[in-house]
């Protein structure tokens, strides 16, 4: 991913990004893996299920596993927003559809902005000072007029939680 | 190529199945020509197939198997000796053909012992054979008429194979895979048909006057995972259909509800059918069972009929591959518990023939399947008096319960009579394990038994998996759905209805004068549960466990199809899945086992904490199961059961001498047998109970007097005897009994088996092994010891940091994991901030239970590798991974 990336801006002269933000920090996903954006409605919680998963929602007759991008990058929860996105998400959140293993995951965002276009003369690689969470869930900062735009990897956005699960299968 | 070999895998296994129960069937009714002429085209069909294929052995094979059978069709007398040579035969091609499935290629090897005995049968079988066949069955050879007739068709089939042969060669390769494999049973027909019209007669005829019809459908093969995804297909069409009926009820537009019904009954028969295209026969989980019959017949020197009902009532795939290995064992258990011995029966007035009677029916969404012997019913004294001894009932309640809940006690695991272990039940395989696999697929058993009339076994279990009824509730804020194959019953609760009460703090329910544990819903799922409890209690039975799940509100039931929960969750055991209810909603699937395991430990409370107290906790009250038998003097000895790899019994006159040791043959090869104790002679005739212990691709026999028991306790050795062959002595259900060391025994069976066979005599690298529990000390340490390390013991994780500091000798540790106080994972803590060498060291952690959370622990602690406490081949294999990379280390550095 990071290298098919890293030759599309060398060669090609711009990459497109889907953006979309959580307490007025902008994010970008690579276009090509953005299968939808929806109002997540409906979404039923699951216990004892790790605490980045919302719960579950129908999407077009599949269930989708929701997942809370705030939570994953370890952002404080905005108490009332936060709520909101658990108790039902309804009106306030929106959702980029991903998949991943044949299975399609549902990240809840703040909200969602225009497609972007951008080249590699605006691209930055990630400050080593970033918290190390974020550090392993971005790909580069693209610096754009008056605020910049942090491109998350979506499969390392995707790789939690199953680890332990994976080892208990293993055991 | 590859597609064309897997074709030919598949098909040849079903053709080998086919064979081996035509052939019982053929050596019961030798005068059937119909079944003889099918035996010999499939065999026929393999030799050419693996012919065109260049498979040399599996062609000389099948060929000398075809002359052999050429020759009954001739007229040689059908003997039950030539029979068994050729169902020799069908197991090495099966054998082949496993490892060719396996590698690609055929394996190397020779057949020409059993090609020679083939021949030899075939040549002289005619002049040996009658003389023992003769006198149990009046086996005639066949009349005259039949070689006559036969002669066209002996010319034709060689005809055909040459044909067979000839016909893929000028076409060209890639064309040739498609007809050979795919329809091979048709191809020889069509061709006889269109080259030699009186030859094709006999072919077209024997389906029609045969019993095997079905051989004739048109059928084609379609990848499982095609139906797979048709089905999640049709299963999507459902939901949709559900929600947009639940649509249509809020709106009364008539325009579009025509339509709608039309939608409606179309998906339902498209659904239906879908389903149709995963049933299967149940008769292909029975294929196995005749042949089964008659080698447990000839074993047991019972004689046994095997009578088959309803073979062709249909089940999901899914179950039918659940229910085969059950099958298979309760048929087993019947042939050796159920029915007598035939002197036996002949005594009680029988017939000498003792009957098995299988039977499937549909019964409702459901399928029975029965089990049935005509033997001797089951011993319900002897039951009652074992459950008694073993604490599963009082004598009070046993004298209330009825003979079928009596009867039910042989589902409990370890429940067996001493004279339960034979080399045929005594697989490992017990009553418990049949009863939950069927239980897991949602599925029911009941026994039925008669003093000296007989045993019936009744299962019943659901159609499919895919769409099960389930109950809607509400808890908290959220619904759920609960399978109804679990629910017995509702009983409301609250305050004007019955109370739930409560035990320090445990809530139960009186439900007709017995108590019943209760856990709630939202309390299992890490709410807060309600002080007070309303609502509903949805009586649920789960294996033999019945408690009650506290619901907040009942909906209704629905059928659901079942989704599988995502990756993410499936580690989460109280779900089993998920669905989209009619009104588009998401409800969790709740798996009544995960909520009974919840029950079960009490962790209700603690649920939200996570697993890892549970898995800490658990050791404490670790219970180990033992083999407990009788040595010479009639003292009881016991072995952890998981170091035995089987139990068998043996016939005394098998026993071979050599050297002055004895041996036997066993699957192959020479096993030698060692002697409990002293006190032990080895039968010279008569049974011989045998326990195997194995390592790799040896086997000991250990020789016992009789074996009694299999026992689950908390093990606690009280003396520490002062003997090389005994580890020490434990009570064991109420009895003394000594707990022998088997490492004390390996190396009188093989000399070399305690310098360990692989790594011979080098330096040993020196070892530290902590375990609180000295048994396991004692047990570890011989088996330490002859995997070639020197082992330094200690009890507790100050004493190993001790140790480790005092002796600088130690490069690796073996440590349990579980241990009372500071436990293996603070050990291995300490170690990494304790210095260059102990930070470095490799550890092996041991432990009973493997959860994600210790699997985790252990990876931030680096420990080398996680091995279940019992696995000695396990942590052998560990410890030889850990050398080897500490000398790729050493010569690194050189």
């Amino acid at each position: 991913m990071k290298a098919a990336n890293a030759n599309g801006a060398e060669t090609g002269p711009t990459e497109d990004f889907v953006t979309v933000h959580v307490d007025g920090v902008l994010f970008g996903l690579a276009i090509e893996r953005v299968h939808d954006v929806f109002v997540p409605s409906g979404v039923t919680p699951v216990p004892l299920a790790p605490p980045e998963i919302v719960g579950l929602l129908n999407l077009r007759g599949r269930v989708v596993t929701a997942l809370c991008l705030r939570r994953r990058l370890g952002m404080a929860p905005a108490a009332t927003r936060d709520e909101a996105a658990q108790g039902g998400a309804d009106g306030r959140g929106m959702a980029i559809g991903l998949e991943q293993g044949g299975e399609t995951f549902a990240l809840i965002v703040d909200g969602v902005g225009e497609v972007l276009k951008l080249g590699a003369d605006t691209k930055e690689s990630v400050p080593i000072n970033l918290d190390a969470r974020w550090r392993d869930l971005t790909i580069c900062v693209h610096r754009l007029e008056g605020r910049l735009l942090v491109i998350l990897d979506v499969d390392a956005l995707l790789d939690f939680g199953s680890k332990g699960a994976r080892g208990a299968e293993a055991a | 190529m590859d597609d064309l070999l897997r074709e030919f895998l598949t098909e040849s296994a079903e053709h080998l199945d086919t064979v081996d129960t035509e052939l019982v069937r053929f050596e019961q009714d030798p005068n059937n020509e119909t079944i003889l002429r099918n035996i010999f085209r499939l065999v026929h069909t393999i030799k050419g197939t693996c012919g065109f294929l260049g498979l040399p052995r599996l062609e000389a094979l099948a060929h000398a198997a075809e002359t052999l059978m050429g020759r009954f069709r001739d007229g040689m007398p059908v003997s039950s000796a030539s029979v068994t040579l050729i169902l020799a035969t069908l197991d090495r091609l099966k054998a082949i053909l496993a490892d060719l499935d396996a590698t690609g290629t055929e394996p190397a090897g020779a057949d020409s012992d059993l090609i020679e005995a083939l021949e030899h049968m075939a040549e002289v079988g005619t002049g040996a054979a009658p003389a023992p066949v003769a006198p149990p069955v009046p086996e005639i050879v066949l009349p005259e008429p039949v070689s006559r007739e036969l002669k066209p068709g002996e010319i034709s089939l060689e005809d055909l194979e040459a044909a067979f042969l000839a016909a893929p060669g000028p076409d060209d390769f890639p064309d040739v895979p498609a007809p050979a494999p795919v329809a091979a049973a048709p191809v020889p027909t069509t061709k006889a048909e269109m080259g030699k019209p009186e030859v094709a007669k006999p072919e077209v005829h024997a389906p029609a006057e045969g019993e095997h019809g079905p051989a004739k459908v048109q059928t084609i093969r379609v990848n499982v995972d095609t139906l797979e995804h048709l089905m999640t297909m049709v299963s999507e069409l459902v939901l949709t259909r559900n929600q947009l009926l639940e649509i249509a009820r809020r709106h009364e537009d008539s325009a579009y509800k025509v339509p709608l019904q039309r939608l409606s009954h179309v998906t339902a028969e498209l659904q239906e059918g879908v389903m149709k295209t995963r049933m299967q026969p149940i008769g292909n989980a029975w294929q196995k069972l005749p042949r089964v019959v008659r080698d447990l017949s000839a074993e047991l020197g019972k004689q046994i009929e095997l009578v088959m009902q309803g073979a062709e009532t249909e089940l999901d795939r899914q179950v039918l591959e659940v229910i085969k290995d059950p099958l298979t064992h309760m048929v087993r258990n019947s042939a050796d518990h159920g029915l007598e011995s035939t002197a036996q029966r002949v005594a009680a007035g029988k017939p000498a023939r003792g009957t098995i009677r299988l039977s499937a029916f549909h019964e409702g969404g459901t399928i029975t399947i029965e089990i049935a012997d005509d033997g001797k019913g089951l011993d319900l004294a002897a039951i009652r008096r074992k459950a008694v001894e073993r604490n599963l009932a009082s004598q009070a309640d046993l004298d209330r319960m009825t003979d079928a809940q009596v009867a039910k006690f042989i589902f409990h695991a370890g429940f067996s009579t001493a004279a339960a272990v034979t080399s045929v039940s005594g697989r490992g395989v017990g009553m418990d394990v049949v009863k939950t696999n069927i239980e897991t697929i949602g599925g029911v058993i009941d026994i039925a038994t008669q003093a000296g009339r007989g045993t019936v076994f009744t299962i019943k279990i659901p159609l499919t998996l895919a769409i099960v009824a389930a109950l809607i509730v509400r808890a908290g804020a959220h619904r759920f759905a609960l399978p109804q194959v679990a629910v017995l019953e509702l009983v409301r609760v609250g305050a004007n209805a019955q109370a739930v009460e409560y035990i320090n703090g445990s809530p139960v329910l009186r439900l007709r004068e017995r108590l019943l544990p209760i856990v709630s819903l939202s309390g299992v799922l890490g709410n807060e549960a309600v002080a007070e409890a309303s609502g509903f209690v949805v009586v649920a039975q789960v294996g033999r466990q019945r408690f009650g799940i506290l619901v907040d509100e009942v909906f209704h039931t629905e059928e659901i199809v079942v989704k599988p929960m995502s990756a993410k969750l499936r580690h989460i055991p109280l779900f089993a899945g998920n669905t989209i209810l009619g009104d588009g909603a998401v409800v969790l699937i709740v798996d009544p086992n995960g909520v009974a395991n919840q029950v079960a430990h009490g962790a209700q409370a603690a649920a939200g904490q996570g697993e890892a107290e549970a898995a800490e906790a658990d050791p404490t009250e670790a219970t180990t199961t033992l083999l407990v038998f009788k040595g010479g003097g009639g003292g009881y000895k016991a072995v952890p059961l998981s170091l035995v790899t089987r139990l068998e019994e043996i016939d005394g006159d098998k026993v071979e001498w050599l050297g002055g040791r004895p041996l036997i043959q066993y699957r192959g090869r020479l096993m030698p047998l060692v002697p409990a104790d002293d006190g032990i002679a080895i039968r010279s005739e008569g049974r011989q109970a045998l326990v195997v212990f194995s390592d790799g691709e040896r086997a000991m026999g250990l020789v016992v007097n009789e074996i009694v028991d299999i026992v689950e306790e908390r093990l606690d050795i009280e003396i520490a005897a002062e003997r090389s062959d005994l580890i020490g002595s434990a009570v064991l259900r109420g009895r003394a009994t000594d707990i022998i060391n088997i490492a004390h025994f390996l190396p009188m069976a093989y000399d070399d088996w305690a310098r360990g066979p692989r790594k011979p005599q080098k330096a040993a690298s020196t070892l530290l092994l902590v375990d609180d529990s000295a048994f396991f000390r004692d047990m570890l340490g011989p088996v330490l010891k002859a995997a070639g390390f020197q082992v330094v013991t200690a009890s507790g994780a100050d004493e190993a940091m001790a140790t480790l500091q005092a002796d600088p000798r130690i490069a690796v540790v073996v440590t349990d994991l579980e241990m009372p106080g500071r436990n293996g994972f603070d050990l291995v803590a300490a170690m990494r901030n304790g210095g260059d060498r102990l930070s470095g060291m490799p550890v092996i952690g041991l432990t009973g239970s493997v959860g994600a959370e210790a699997v985790e622990r252990a990876r931030r602690l680096a420990i080398t590798d996680l091995v279940a406490k019992f696995d000695r081949s396990g942590l052998v294999a560990a410890l030889g991974e850990i050398d080897a990379s500490a000398q790729d280390d050493v010569a690194a550095a050189a």
